[in-house]
This record gives structure tokens, C-alpha cells and sequence, in this order.
């Protein structure tokens, strides 16, 4: 079998299937043939992904496996395609999500620890709804509150391929950091203050 | 931001006394440009809508310190605290004189800020301080936390999602795609099936309703006084059908029971005959002695 059938093949088949194709999948559509494997599909989509370098679709990659999207650079023309407008999220909706995300599995009442305000209902029940998440435990604890974590839906929806891929949390600032200024109020004792303060942060008790 | 600064100027005339007051008449709104803006048009003033929307948009007190620091480019890692909670005291007052709903969260934090800024004052000595972390350091921890997910949930907003940024593609085709149907079911199946789980369900319901009456004791003893003369009596006669189910399948077990017994004897005269039943030809009295003490309460049925 020709490397151009297989691209073929690959190319039709991820425009026919509605939803992304893991090579496996697609391996298994050659089964009778028996004649491809897994690389071989890996350097026909290869291929393929080289020759839609400057089309208005490209091949993407996300955790459900293959699919052939739009362009992202073609999203404002495309998208008049349709006149109702992309639904916007709100920010509660979102900071909620981001929580489950980087921090799955989590509580309702960790999400409320971190935001300082009651999660909604109705934004939990949206994001399942989108099958974004979903309950995937119960913590060990009086009353065994669920456990939210995000779902491949959502990483295929976000075009991602793994939850790693997701952009990375910012770092906080180590609280050493803020002790010499934190003492600024207390004038009187500046130096020795500001070692006491930092033994609390467990590192010894010894002068500076 | 400061909306609650603005002020309405309510007398237009007394603005400015160097304008033109005929003029002003005919063309008061046109002349921007060329002449000084003599009469403040209103749709400048904020209504209190448009303050409720901008306090409507803050996601808690966490996110309105935050919006308060960052507003005045001050350092998360030292707030000073005493004004920041004069600030948020404020919006917190106008809020409610707005009367927007306040979330508890608001007052708890007005109430924390104020605990740390009353510890702040408390003098300290060499010894405590080393016990003890800046009174700021918890709050300043989670102000830290929440922003990391303020900025993650942007950054979540600006990945390239479906439906905003990117479509799946796809292409018609000719081919038949296999659909798995379900099969098909005639109403009048599930009526078949229903009748099943009915007639099932009344024999559970006649079973328990009516052991209660029956008793296989006492039905043994109706069967030995039918065939008390010693006759052969047909095994069909002994039942009455009129009593269901139930009924008929204690009558068999009595008659099963008795047979074990030895009270009564079943012959059958060719092979798929009737079944003809009679009295046992060798008396056993024990089990007829105890027959009516158990069962008094059925004797009537």
C-alpha cells in the first residue's frame, strides 16, 4: 500500500469520523490490509500535517487523538459564518474551571477557599453540562464531598493534548521575599527583625 | 474607576457666565468644537446602574482587595493595611446603599482586615515575634492564590477553544453511515411482557395475602374427610379452581403432605389415566391427633 493511500486514507477518514481519531483508531480501519502500523500512520500524518503547512485547515493533536480544524488565524472570517456570537464565560465560570483544572481532584470547599465566595450551582452544573468535568471521587472525610476533575472533553474542547499542556500557574512569591519589608512598620528594630521573621519560615534561628 | 467622586452639576447657566445665552438657545449641543462646552449634556453623568454593574463585577472580596491594591500599584507583599481597609470599607458601605445583596464573604473579610490591622498595633517584643508571622502574611497568601487562578482562568480564556477559535472539520460523504438501530418494539410485545410481570406480580400478591387463610393443615384435613367413606375419589375433584392459584397449590401440597404421610394412597389405572385418590388402608393415627390443634383459626374457611 502507497504512502499517498495511506495519507489519503488518514485525511478522509478524520474529515468522515465527526470527532478525533487516535492512531489506533485509525490503524484499525487498515486491519485488513494488514500491512500498516502504528508509525506508519505516525509519518503519513506527518505528512499530511507538512501539506496543510498553508491551508486554511491544519491537523491538530488533542487528547481524543487527530482531528482537521480550522485555522485559528482564519477564526474571525469563519466565524461570521454564523450570526449568533460564541458564548463568553463568565469570570466565575472560569476561575472555577481553572480551579478544578489545575488543582484536580478538588472539593467544592477548596474551590471556595481559594475564590473567598460560595461556588454557584448553576456554574458546576454548566461545566458538567459541557462535560468539562465531572465527579470522580469522594474525599475521605465527614460528609464525603465530591471530588471534581476535568474531563477529555474539555482538553479536546481547549485543544489540548494533556492537562500538563495547560498554561502554567504563576509563581508565588516566597514569603522570605516579603519579610525585610513587612517589618518596615515596626522602625525601631529593623535588623534583629527581620532574622526572627525568617526563622519562621523554618530556617533556623541563627543570625544573618 | 472612582465613580463615587462624580459629581452632577445640576445649573448649567451658572457654569460658565461668559457664554452666550441666546445662542446658547438655538445651538447648544453643535458648537463643541469651536466654543467652550457651555451645558454638560446628561448622558454624561454615571447613573447608579452603571456603578452597580462595575461592584456587580467583582467575584468576592478577595477580588475587590485585589482590584483596590492593583489600582493604586501598591505591593501585594506589603499592603498598607489601614488604607486599604478604609477603601474597602467604603465600597462596602456603597454597596450597600445600593443595596446590592452582600455576601457574607464581604463583611468576614471587612472583619479580618480590621483583626489584622488591630493586631499590627499590638506592641511586640523580641521573644513574640519570633512565635508569630506577620498578622498580614495569611491574608497576603490568599490574595496570592487568588490571583494565580485569576490569571490561570484568563489564560484558560485565551487558549484557542472550539466553537470561538477553531471548528472541527468534516466532509460529506456519500457513504451510508451504519446506523446502530435499535430494534423496533411492538406495542404489542410490551403488552405481552406487561401481562407477564402482572401475572407474576398477582402471584406473589395471592400468595401473601391468602397464607394468611390457608392453611396446608387444614387442607389436609378437608382432603381426608372427602375421601373419608374409603372410595376412590377422582384427583381432579379435589380442587377448586374458583380458589386461584393459591389455593389449588396448597391443596396439592396437602395432598403431597398426606401421601408422605401415608394417609392416603394415589393409583392410576393406565399409564396417562386419571389419577383416582382414597384413604390409606392402614390407619396412622398420630398425625390426625394433631391435626386440629393446628390449625383453630381456620376451621371456618
Amino acid at each position: 500500500m502507497s504512502d499517498h493511500h495511506i495519507r489519503n486514507v488518514i485525511e478522509a477518514s478524520l474529515l468522515a469520523a465527526d470527532k478525533p481519531m487516535s492512531i489506533s483508531e485509525i490503524s484499525e480501519l487498515f486491519d485488513e490490509d494488514g500491512l500498516t502500523d502504528k508509525a506508519q500512520i505516525q509519518t503519513a500524518i506527518d505528512a499530511l500535517a507538512l501539506e496543510y503547512g498553508d491551508r486554511g485547515i491544519e491537523l491538530r493533536e488533542t487528547a481524543s487523538g487527530w482531528r482537521i480544524q480550522i485555522r485559528q488565524s482564519y477564526a474571525r472570517e469563519i466565524s461570521r459564518l454564523w450570526p449568533e456570537r460564541p458564548q463568553k464565560y463568565s469570570r466565575a465560570l472560569l476561575e472555577t474551571l481553572a480551579l478544578i483544572a489545575y488543582r484536580q481532584p478538588i472539593t467544592r470547599a477548596e474551590i471556595e477557599s481559594v475564590r473567598g465566595v460560595a461556588v454557584n450551582p448553576n456554574i458546576v452544573k454548566t461545566l458538567m453540562e459541557r462535560e468539562w468535568i465531572r465527579v470522580v471521587g469522594h474525599r475521605d472525610v465527614p460528609g464525603h464531598p465530591e471530588l471534581l476533575g476535568t474531563t477529555r472533553r474539555f482538553l479536546d474542547y481547549f485543544g489540548l493534548r494533556t492537562i500538563d499542556e495547560l498554561p502554567p500557574l504563576a509563581e508565588i512569591k516566597q514569603m522570605i521575599d516579603l519579610n525585610p519589608q513587612l517589618l518596615l512598620p515596626v522602625a525601631e528594630v529593623p535588623d534583629t527583625d527581620a532574622v526572627v521573621v525568617a526563622a519562621d519560615s523554618g530556617e533556623g534561628d541563627g543570625p544573618a | 474607576m472612582a465613580k463615587p467622586e462624580l459629581k452632577w452639576v445640576p445649573t448649567p447657566n451658572d457654569a460658565d457666565p461668559s457664554t452666550d445665552s441666546p445662542a446658547q438657545g438655538e445651538t447648544p449641543f453643535a458648537l463643541v468644537q469651536g466654543q467652550p462646552v457651555t451645558q454638560l449634556p446628561r448622558d454624561l453623568y454615571i447613573p447608579p446602574q452603571a456603578l452597580e454593574v462595575f461592584l456587580e463585577a467583582f467575584e468576592g472580596p478577595l477580588d475587590l482587595l485585589l482590584y483596590l491594591i492593583r489600582r493604586q500599584n501598591l505591593d501585594i507583599l506589603d499592603i498598607p493595611l489601614a488604607d486599604i481597609t478604609k477603601q474597602y470599607m467604603t465600597y462596602i458601605e456603597l454597596m450597600q446603599e445600593l443595596q446590592l445583596e452582600l455576601a457574607g464573604e464581604y463583611m468576614l473579610m471587612a472583619a479580618t482586615l480590621a483583626e489584622i490591622k488591630s493586631r499590627m498595633l499590638l506592641p511586640r517584643s523580641g521573644d513574640v515575634i519570633s512565635e508569630e508571622a506577620d498578622p498580614r502574611a495569611d491574608l497576603v497568601r490568599r490574595l496570592q492564590e487568588y490571583e494565580r487562578f485569576k490569571q490561570a482562568a484568563e489564560s484558560i480564556d485565551q487558549l484557542p477553544r472550539e466553537e470561538r477559535d477553531t471548528w472541527a472539520a468534516s466532509a460529506a460523504t456519500d457513504l451510508r453511515r451504519p446506523q446502530s438501530r435499535l430494534p423496533q418494539i411492538a406495542l404489542q410485545e410490551m403488552i405481552l411482557a406487561f401481562r407477564d410481570v402482572v401475572s407474576r406480580a398477582a402471584m406473589f400478591q395471592h400468595h401473601h395475602v391468602q397464607r394468611e387463610r390457608l392453611s396446608v393443615r387444614a387442607r389436609m384435613t378437608d382432603v381426608l374427610a372427602a375421601v373419608d367413606g374409603g372410595a376412590f375419589l377422582d384427583f381432579v375433584q379435589l380442587f377448586k379452581p374458583e380458589e386461584g392459584r393459591t389455593g389449588v397449590t396448597v391443596t396439592f401440597i396437602a395432598i403431597l403432605e398426606l401421601m408422605r404421610e401415608g394417609l392416603i394412597e394415589m393409583v392410576q389405572t393406565e399409564p396417562y389415566g386419571p389419577l383416582y385418590v382414597r384413604a390409606a388402608q392402614t390407619p396412622h393415627l398420630r398425625p390426625v391427633e394433631g391435626e386440629p390443634a393446628d390449625n383453630p383459626t381456620e376451621q371456618d374457611s
